[in-house]
């Protein structure tokens, strides 16, 4: 607020502004407490003992070195499979979920779309820890291996390989990317559609110059909500991966839980979460060029 | 009697005019208590009496999978009204690891021999009162080595569980060469069975058993042994088909047929199917006591004695040995044994097989070099 403004503005008016700020500052207290305590102060404490060195039976010690951070290549394999499955993921539940929105946000009748969309919510009904554990046995030596076998298939081994860790992973994930996109789709208004048409543009053409540049936030969004918690993704690796497939979330489980090097665990979450920071900011600004709307926000 | 002349009669008690002997006289409570007590004399003797609430609730207990029969839990809530938490760990790094972390609420953990020095000199157990543990009988155990880890600077901290071995598995419908070493071990997994072995998400057994390849020690913190094991490791990696310590399930669903594994998961193997050989290799290897230990600061301690003591009563422990198949050194349990399981090869296995057998070395559980080859061989 200016100093002129000041001046103009009648005492009631400054009153009210002053109450307005106290209610913004009060209603959004409870958030900065929680980001304080639950986000930055874990964070500080990562980064002091990331420049630590490991105690003699395990844990932290105070010290200032820069060892763990130069280590950081020695966990070369879980950055890797961590930064090339979860992209890869992202995409594949993209172009598995685009469709299946396309449909129920278009095509389906009002009468079924709402059981539709029950039928996307219904799996969460259910432990995810169940629901992954019967991946392992669908994909065991007893399940789809089997079958492929009475087939003449040969010997296929499908569980313990980065391509059980992707069924998982898609599986997963699917609902995360259909229901922003879902939402995006619903809102889109048709006429655009009709206009188009009138205007001599083929279905294809449609969906690319007016159906698709409109349901960006949502295509948006899905990435954003698959691809961060991918990038974290510890459980399905751990199970379906046999602890063979490894990202970079089991390397932390086990620097912590195992090898209790907190040291170079937490240099290791820190690199983490620079990783995140850069590409989710470098995704962002891309999309926010290419689409050409600024107002991509997360949901 | 009828139930409206036996409310007459507890009414008539609880007024004081009849007295408590000839209330249980006349309701024929004092006789069927009587008959109770004779048929089954353990509820009444050789255990502690628990006043009511003296035991809280529950009892948290933190241990390895399938090691205790869950009749007997039921058996234990039914006698105490205390409830029985399991938690399970593949790897005791990790058990030691989430109770340094600290704010676990156990009351009642299963560590292996070779952690107990460390958790003492860390101060995270408390030394055991032998008086609230009337069935712990150290006169009875076999064989000191499996009872004497559980003692540190002359102060009891934890009792003797059971003890076994560490050998290996085969599905012997799948792997017909009669492997007899580690070497085999290794060499078969890493030619004909490619992608059908398991080792333990666990550095003491993986790396160790990685050491017999070469004949080293098991226990080796030398530099260069640990880095021929590290590629021994590193090279068979792609071979494997996981680095997992709850193995079973792999191996009866018929995607593994070798797996390093323990003597009680062995002998529940085979009895699953009889294919499955346990094998000890003849190099050597692990051999290993478990103990109960109630950690400091736990929130139900009474509840914790209570339980161990339980755990330890003869026919129980009996009971979860035919369980989990593991071998006690009680004589008391041992007694109580079907002679087919005092003779059983896996539980109890001939002594020129033990002999090279070694006992797991405190220093390599906090041995950075070890943690450190076990983590870079899970993360390549």
């Amino acid at each position: 607020m200016t100093a002129t403004a000041q001046t103009i503005a009648t005492p009631a008016v400054t009153e009210r502004r002053q109450s307005g700020r106290w209610l913004t500052a009060l209603l959004l207290a409870p958030s900065a407490v929680w980001f304080f305590v639950l986000l930055i102060l874990p964070l500080a404490v990562v980064l002091v003992y990331s420049v630590g060195v490991r105690a003699p039976a395990g844990g932290y010690q105070a010290a200032f070195t820069l060892d763990n951070y130069l280590n950081l290549p020695a966990r070369w394999a879980a950055f890797k499979n961590t930064l090339t499955l979860a992209p890869l993921g992202t995409l594949i539940c993209l172009l598995a979920g685009y469709p299946l929105a396309y449909f129920l946000a278009v095509k389906s009748s009002a009468r079924w779309r709402v059981m539709l969309l029950i039928l996307v919510i219904v799996p969460f009904w259910t432990s995810f820890l169940i629901r992954t554990y019967a991946w392992i046995f669908i994909l065991g030596g007893r399940g789809i291996p089997a079958l492929l076998d009475a087939m003449g298939m040969g010997d296929v081994r499908l569980i313990n390989t980065p391509f059980s860790v992707m069924c998982g992973i898609v599986y997963a994930y699917l609902p995360l990317m259909v229901f922003p996109i879902y939402v995006s789709l619903e809102k889109l208004d048709k006429r655009l559609l009709e206009a188009s048409e009138d205007l001599g543009a083929g279905p294809f053409a449609t969906f690319r110059q007016i159906t698709l540049p409109l349901s960006a936030p949502g295509i948006i969004t899905g990435c954003m909500l698959v691809f961060i918690l991918l990038m974290g993704e510890y459980l399905i690796p751990q199970m379906l991966g046999g602890g063979k497939v490894f990202f970079i979330g089991n390397a932390l489980v086990d620097l912590f839980l195992q090898s209790l090097n907190w040291p170079y665990g937490s240099a290791v979450a820190m690199a983490l979460v620079i990783i995140m920071l850069v590409t989710v900011s470098l995704y962002l600004r891309a999309t926010a060029a290419t689409g050409g709307r600024r107002d991509a926000s997360l949901i | 009697m009828d139930r409206k002349e036996f409310i007459e009669q507890l009414r008539r008690y609880h007024k004081g005019s009849i007295s408590r002997r000839h209330f249980l006289g006349v309701t024929g409570l004092g006789t069927a208590t009587a008959v109770l007590a004779a048929s089954v004399p353990h509820l009444m003797t050789g255990r502690r009496a628990y006043a009511a609430g003296e035991l809280g609730d529950q009892v948290n207990l933190t241990t390895w999978p399938d090691y205790h029969e869950p009749k007997n839990f039921e058996k234990f809530t039914a006698e105490t009204g205390v409830k029985v938490n399991i938690t399970v760990f593949g790897s005791n790094e990790e058990m030691f690891a989430k109770l340094k972390a600290g704010g676990t609420g156990w009351d009642v953990l299963v560590p292996t021999n070779y952690t107990i020095e460390t958790y003492v000199s860390e101060d995270m157990f408390e030394p055991l009162d032998a008086a609230m543990l009337p069935n712990y009988a150290p006169q009875s155990y076999t064989d000191p080595r499996f009872t004497e880890p559980g003692t540190v600077g002359g102060k009891l901290y934890a009792v003797h569980k059971d003890w076994g071995t560490t050998g290996y598995v085969i599905n012997s419908a799948k792997v017909t060469d009669k492997p007899t070493s580690w070497k085999e071990f290794w060499d078969l997994t890493n030619s004909k069975y490619q992608g059908r072995t398991m080792v333990h998400d666990y550095q003491l057994t993986t790396i160790g058993n990685a050491l017999k390849y070469f004949g080293y020690s098991f226990n080796s913190n030398d530099e260069k042994e640990l880095a021929d094991a590290e590629k021994l490791l590193l090279d068979s990696k792609p071979n494997l088909f996981a680095i997992n310590s709850d193995y079973k399930p792999s191996l009866i669903n018929g995607d593994a047929y070798m797996s390093v594994c323990w003597t009680g998961d062995g002998k529940q193997l085979q009895k699953t199917d009889p294919a499955f050989q346990y094998i000890l290799g003849k190099e050597g290897g692990e051999i290993w006591a478990d103990f109960y230990a109630v950690p400091k600061g736990a929130p139900h301690r009474a509840a914790a004695y209570a339980l161990i003591d339980f755990l330890l009563e003869p026919k129980v422990n009996a009971d979860e040995v035919l369980f989990h198949g593991y071998p006690v050194a009680d004589k008391r349990v041992i007694d109580l044994l079907p002679k087919e399981i005092i003779e059983d090869p896996i539980l109890y296995p001939a002594a020129e097989l033990l002999a090279p057998l070694e006992f797991g070395a405190a220093a390599t559980l906090t041995n950075p070099a070890r943690a450190e080859i076990m983590a870079r061989f899970k993360s390549a």
